[in-house]
């Protein structure tokens, strides 16, 4: 019973907090959002037993991203409301409605039978870190080092392209230099 | 010996692809040099082969394989025998001849190469029909000719009475040979094979109508390219091209080619002679009808044309009648004296600046005698009397139509002879004796290059002994193939009688042209009479032609036409027009906009989820669907 | 209704993946496109991992830490790019951006 009220909760506050960002016209109340139903999806993780994929969510999604995310925003100023041109909201809304429902109906539909094999079963007895653990570094190690190096190379990438000259360092530059900098960015 | 058969089959091919290669740049002398060797080439090989032949051999070869489909089995094959070297000789000899003459004559010519590679492929062309074995290799020899005689007559394009004339040559051609592809296609549906021997072998057992409607159609093809009634206008205008190519195609090679091919055929025409008399019946009224239109023309190839024209109505009645013996040695004669004719009148022309009215030439003896002798004995030879060549072709047809109880043939070829023999001297006369007439117009003739001279003497030399020196053996090497009829009336003083009876005829004719045309007095009266202007006018039938054939087809094909814009060029603009439409209307879909493309993945997503839902629907519930269509 | 089976999961993920559709579609400045882009991943990690729990096989699980991890090297250079494309024409519009225009 606590599974199924902490399901319909965690549900209808998901849904909502995914709504509003995508229909406010407000840039900072959808960043707002979407950090809020990260958080509300790692609930969901939980509920689901999978702790490790629950707190890496928090970590990773709630905390890095959305720290990313909220970095993007400074080219905004923020106050002012997003003017979208929208295009015809009808096809929009019929689009994905016909998508969803033909997909609930997929799923809904008693199809895929009984018999389906698990690979990598789950082990019990032991917590749900430590399994994890022991399927990673073994069965996807290979996956998992090429991640790795995939993130070291968007880290350099990010840094490359959005940063600013690196041979320069304002703290090894005199004070007037530093000013006459300033005042070539400020004219 | 085989080597030698392809060396004349193949020599002129080479002389005219070696000419081909110059025949966009500027006149070399070389081409005509090469070309006039090559086809030496090829008349000293058929020379080689004509003396194997007098000793009784006969050559069949191979070459390859052309059709092997089904039960149709059609080889490139050549076969030499005695009808085939007595052609080759004739097509050989007036070729060489021609070539060297031509070198002379298109001196001038910017297109001297093209001329030389086309006079080639045309020898070529013959020598295929003529020495081919079965009746596809002739057919393609035919259309060969066909198409070169369209070049050559065509060949300076650039006048429009030449490229009309070209056509009406060409397309009268095609009617009478889609005749002859319906004869021969008879003849293989009903006996199995094309190649002559498996013909000549299976015919007599055929079914005569059968055999009647193959000869029909196969003589109407003979008759479009020898240009019979009514297939012969074409004739009279291919005269619009150079004057070698008239002396070569139009007068000894490739009319005769329907000749050739009536005599090639005998074993069919022997077993259907009721197509012979027709076939000679028409030769006689041709022979006539021609003369009557040379009578009274006034120009100078045209006349010649016309006794062209007149002579293969001669070679027609012997075949028809059934020497064909006879047919193919005044075939052989005829080519002598008649190409010799046209190039003395190209030697005149050239004098004359191109000019072709005999009344404004005369007394160009004095200044052209080696041409003036040339003409006339080739004129003499052509009248039919002793010792010339003509005498014992000609009056031997005579004799075959007496001997097969033909009155009205013989009286018809006497006649005709008569008129022969006035007409060709009529031009003779006109052009070589009495007053100076050109001296009013302007001219300047002057003799041609001696080297032409000199080239046109063999055919001087063989007009004049190819009779009494050459019958008896080729008697005696032709009746090895065909039919040997010995055309002697038997009654010598009916002989005697007939002989000397048909040379005062011809002589009173002569005499006669020489006392009208010595001094060329035009007659005004006579001219604008009613008969003068109806030869005069080729008794109005390439007018009829043009009013009752050619203008309807004209019209019929503008309609036509009309029809085929509005409904197929319609059709396929229609079909682009569509992939047009679509085009414009749906280029919008690629705007660069990142969202309205977002939104089109959306849409393909929900479509092929539709597809898939649809096709899960069915594929689980299949029985119940079968059930609800009724199976 | 009370027993939660796999299909409510499988429902939940599909909800919010149209709303992240309803978002790519509507959203014409490339931070909030940006913002759906997270939410349709998201709502397959449920997926993925609802799976995995109700099959018992750690497959899913793996997939969706895989995905995580992607997510977040893609925001990286996504806004990098975002940023570049700023400093240069000073607007993140959407129907600004048409330089693709085929």
């Amino acid at each position: 019973m606590f599974e199924a009220a902490a399901f319909y909760l965690f549900a209808f506050l998901t849904i909502s907090m995914f709504w509003i960002t995508v229909t406010t016209k407000h840039a900072l109340y959808a960043l707002t959002a979407l950090a809020a139903g990260m958080i509300f999806i790692s609930a969901f993780f939980f509920i689901l037993e999978a702790d490790f994929m629950g707190v890496v969510q928090l970590i990773v999604y709630s905390g890095a991203v959305m720290a990313l995310y909220a970095f993007g925003m400074m080219f905004y100023d923020t106050t002012r409301e997003l003017h979208e041109k929208q295009g015809n909201n009808t096809l929009v809304f019929l689009l994905s409605g016909i998508s969803a429902l033909i997909v609930v109906a997929m799923v809904a539909a008693p199809l895929v039978g009984g018999n389906v094999e698990a690979h990598y079963p789950i082990v019990e007895g032991v917590g749900n870190s430590q399994a994890i653990g022991m399927v990673l570094f073994t069965k996807y190690l290979v996956p998992f080092e090429v991640a790795a190096v995939m993130l070291l190379v968007a880290m350099i990438a990010g840094i490359v392209m959005a940063g600013k000259k690196m041979d320069e360092s304002f703290s090894e530059l005199s004070e007037d230099e530093i000013d006459t900098k300033n005042a070539e960015v400020i004219s | 010996m085989e080597m030698y058969l392809y060396i004349a089959l193949f020599a002129p091919l080479v002389g005219s692809l070696t000419a081909g290669l110059f025949g966009a740049s500027k006149k070399t002398l070389f081409t005509g040099v090469f070309a006039s060797g090559m086809l030496f080439a090829s008349f000293i090989s058929s020379l080689l082969l004509l003396v194997q032949v007098l000793q009784g051999n006969t050559y069949h070869v191979e070459m390859m394989t052309w059709i092997a489909t089904g039960g149709l089995y059609v080889p490139f094959g050549f076969v030499v025998n005695s009808v085939t070297v007595t052609m080759m000789m004739v097509v050989t000899t007036v070729s060489t001849v021609v070539h060297v003459y031509a070198i002379g004559y298109m001196d001038h010519d910017k297109a001297f190469n093209r001329f030389f590679a086309y006079l080639s492929a045309f020898v070529f062309s013959m020598m295929v029909l003529v020495m081919s074995d079965n009746l596809l290799g002739l057919f393609i020899g035919w259309e060969g000719v066909g198409v070169c005689s369209w070049l050559l007559i065509g060949f300076w394009y650039h006048k429009e009475s030449a490229t009309w004339a070209a056509n009406e040559a060409f397309i009268m051609n095609r009617i009478a040979d889609l005749a002859m592809l319906v004869g021969i296609f008879t003849l293989y549906w009903n006996l199995g094979t094309i190649s002559y021997e498996g013909i000549f072998a299976s015919v007599g057992t055929a079914d005569h109508t059968m055999l009647v409607v193959a000869a029909a159609f196969l003589f109407v093809g003979a008759m479009g390219k020898s240009a019979q009634f009514p297939l012969h206008t074409w004739l009279a205008d291919a005269m619009e091209g150079p004057t070698p190519v008239s002396a070569l195609i139009h007068a000894a090679t490739m009319v005769t080619a329907g000749v050739y091919l009536v005599v090639r055929m005998n074993p069919l025409y022997d077993l259907v002679p009721e197509v012979g008399i027709v076939i000679a019946s028409l030769g006689a009224f041709v022979a006539m009808f021609a003369a009557s239109m040379a009578l009274v023309n006034r120009d100078m190839k045209r006349i010649i044309a016309y006794s062209t024209l007149s002579q293969l109505g001669y070679m027609f009645v012997a075949a028809g009648l059934g020497a064909y013996w006879v047919a193919l040695f005044h075939l052989m004669a005829h080519a002598f004296f008649k190409a010799l004719l046209f190039l003395g009148a190209g030697n005149v022309m050239h004098a004359m600046s191109d000019e072709l009215d005999p009344f404004k030439m005369g007394g160009l003896g004095k200044v052209m005698p080696g041409t003036f002798w040339m003409m006339t004995l080739a004129s003499i030879a052509l009248a039919g009397f002793f010792p010339f060549a003509g005498f014992f072709s000609k009056d031997l047809i005579l004799e075959v139509a007496f001997v097969g109880h033909h009155p009205i043939l013989y009286t018809v070829l006497l006649l005709t002879a008569g008129l022969t023999a006035f007409y060709s001297f009529r031009l003779a006369f006109l052009i070589f004796t009495g007053e100076e007439r050109y001296k009013l117009f302007g001219f300047h003739p002057h003799e041609a290059y001696k080297y032409m001279l000199v080239a046109m003497s063999p055919l001087l030399v063989l007009a004049i002994i190819a009779g009494f020196l050459f019958k008896g053996t080729y008697y005696e090497m032709v009746t090895a193939m065909l039919p040997a009829g010995e055309y002697h009336v038997h009654n010598p003083i009916v002989y005697w009688i007939m002989t000397i009876g048909t040379q005062l005829f011809v002589g009173g004719a002569v005499l006669y042209a020489w006392i009208k045309y010595k001094n060329a007095k035009v007659d005004k009266k006579v001219e604008a009479g009613f008969f003068y202007q109806l030869l005069f006018n080729q008794y109005y039938i390439p007018k009829i032609y043009d009013e009752v054939f050619s203008k309807p087809y004209a019209e019929l094909s503008k309609m036509f036409w009309k029809l085929d814009n509005a409904v197929v060029d319609a059709t396929v603009d229609g079909i682009a027009g569509v992939f047009y439409g679509t085009a414009k209307k749906t280029h919008t879909m690629q705007d660069g906009n990142l969202s309205s493309m977002l939104k089109w993945m959306v849409v393909g997503l929900v479509a092929l989820l539709v597809s898939a839902a649809v096709f899960i629907g069915v594929v689980t519930n299949a029985d119940v669907i079968m059930k609800l269509l009724g199976h | 209704m009370m027993e939660i089976t796999l299909t409510h999961y499988l429902v939940l993920s599909t909800v919010l993946f149209s709303i992240g559709l309803i978002g790519v579609m509507r959203r014409k400045n490339l931070l909030m496109l940006f913002f759906a882009t997270e939410i349709l991943l998201n709502s397959v990690n449920i997926a993925l991992v609802a799976i995995s729990h109700f099959y018992g096989d750690f497959t899913g699980q793996m997939f969706a830490f895989f995905i995580i991890a992607i997510a977040a090297s893609e925001v990286a250079v996504g806004l990098g790019l975002l940023v570049l494309w700023f400093k240069r024409f000073n607007t993140i519009d959407l129907d600004n951006m048409t330089s693709m225009k085929g």
